[in-house]
């Protein structure tokens, strides 16, 4: 079976990464390029780099604070936040990303995607979902950083944005995000099911057990978490070791 | 690293230098149409065909074999025989791209004085891919990988000229140490 990627995600906003708790409470956490040098030491197979306000506040990401994240790591760097056109997927890649992650301009004009994946590859466009559970049991993509209603159905919209081009999805549950309480295996089960391209899952990371059951449950292709790894719950050779003694392949 | 390097569509600049990497994400037929239109197919076999160290990586691997299968057959750069195809279907589901780390293997050559000179004798690398090498003679396999059940060239080699389906700048401390070796043989 193939090696499962453990991802660190970084929020950011402004010159810090922080930690928003279900996008309310938010706390800084580190420095941007001194926590990508170190979970890049510490053996993670990915980074993500969301900038979490781009979207909201209509303006793009910092891609010279990018940069200065970029050029110290040597491991793949998804990047997104505010990502609305070609020309801000150029200048992401330029600055150091290797994918973009796109999704608020990605609902509100699906062909985003196919543009982007014909333009730069579709390796490198990465479909992020932000999925909130409504009361009647279904799923709702939320856009501008998981805060606003966009009235698309979240687990419809996954099978939609492949069928547009996108080479992996980044499926968050916005309920568990923070919380470590574990993933919202009932939603990702639903997109895993029928996904033909890789899907990273991120949202409610807590014991080794959860990570364990994401991959093994949930058929997730990668894991990626924020608060354990920023609060220091557990170092990604815990996360890792723990999956390899239970059978799941990871790069050590 | 201790090199200097050029990004180039200069025909002219490839020539002169002394080391080429040919990179390059995208399809075949669409990296082999660029470099069609660039006029740079002659200066880069011409290059390749003086021994100089040369690098292929991803695509840029797959264009120096001699014929491509994606979205139709194109010919290649024709520096190392062989073909590039899809993966077959794979066991366990496997997904097509492969996207993610996996081990390279030594696969018969020695890894003494090349890209691969005192790196383990097998090492984790980052591969992104759904079309993979497949050299005519197994004397030009440097390395060979297994996804899904399936073993395929990961990286081939003829003389100083080498080709990684993998990406050694995306393969942490492993792939800076085979750029730096790449730049020993300069």
């Amino acid at each position: 079976m193939k090696n499962i990627r453990i991802i660190p995600r970084l929020d950011i906003k402004g010159p810090n990464v922080v930690k928003p708790v279900q996008t309310e409470a938010l706390k800084i956490v580190g420095n941007p390029a001194d926590l990508a040098g170190f979970y890049y030491s510490q053996g993670a197979d990915e980074l993500l780099y969301m900038d979490i306000v781009a979207s909201l506040y209509e303006r793009n990401l910092d891609f010279d604070l990018l940069k200065s994240v970029a050029e110290n790591i040597f491991i793949p760097l998804t990047v997104g936040g505010g990502i609305r056109t070609i020309h801000d997927v150029n200048n992401a890649l330029r600055a150091g990303a290797d994918k973009v992650a796109i999704n608020t301009h990605a609902v509100r004009n699906p062909k985003f995607i196919t543009e982007a994946a014909r333009e730069f590859g579709s390796q490198s466009v990465v479909l992020s979902i932000e999925a909130k559970k409504q009361a009647d049991g279904t799923w709702e993509a939320y856009t501008d950083g998981g805060r606003e209603h966009s009235g698309v159905n979240a687990v419809e919209w996954a099978k939609k944005g492949i069928e547009f081009g996108a080479g992996e999805i980044l499926l968050t549950s916005v309920d568990q995000d923070g919380t470590r309480k574990g993933y919202d295996l009932e939603l990702i089960k639903k997109i895993t099911v029928f996904a033909d391209i890789p899907v990273i899952v991120y949202g409610g990371a807590g014991s080794l057990e959860s990570v364990l059951g994401v991959i093994r449950e949930g058929g997730a292709d990668a894991v990626s978490a924020a608060s354990i790894f920023h609060y220091r719950d557990f170092s990604i050779a815990d996360v890792k070791n723990h999956l390899r003694a239970n059978g799941i392949n990871v790069r050590i | 690293m201790g090199g200097t390097a050029e990004v180039t569509e200069d025909a002219n600049v490839i020539t002169e230098s002394k080391a080429v990497v040919l990179p390059g994400v995208g399809s075949f037929e669409a990296g082999m149409r660029g470099l069609k239109l660039k006029n740079l197919v002659g200066a880069i076999k011409e290059f390749a065909a003086s021994n100089r160290p040369m690098l292929g990586i991803c695509l840029g691997a797959q264009l120096m074999l001699s014929r491509g299968n994606e979205f139709g057959v194109f010919d290649g750069l024709d520096i190392v025989k062989g073909e590039v195809v899809r993966f077959p279907p794979l066991e366990n589901k496997e997904k097509i791209p492969q996207i993610g780390w996996n081990s390279v293997y030594k696969s018969g050559l020695p890894w003494e004085g090349s890209i691969f000179d005192s790196v383990p004798d097998y090492f984790n690398a980052y591969f992104v891919h759904s079309y993979v090498l497949v050299p005519d003679s197994r004397e030009n396999i440097f390395g060979t990988t297994e996804y899904g059940g399936y073993e395929f060239c990961s990286a081939f080699k003829s003389g100083n000229v080498y080709g990684c389906q993998f990406h050694p700048e995306k393969s942490g401390h492993v792939g800076l140490e085979i750029i730096k070796n790449f730049l020993k043989l300069v």
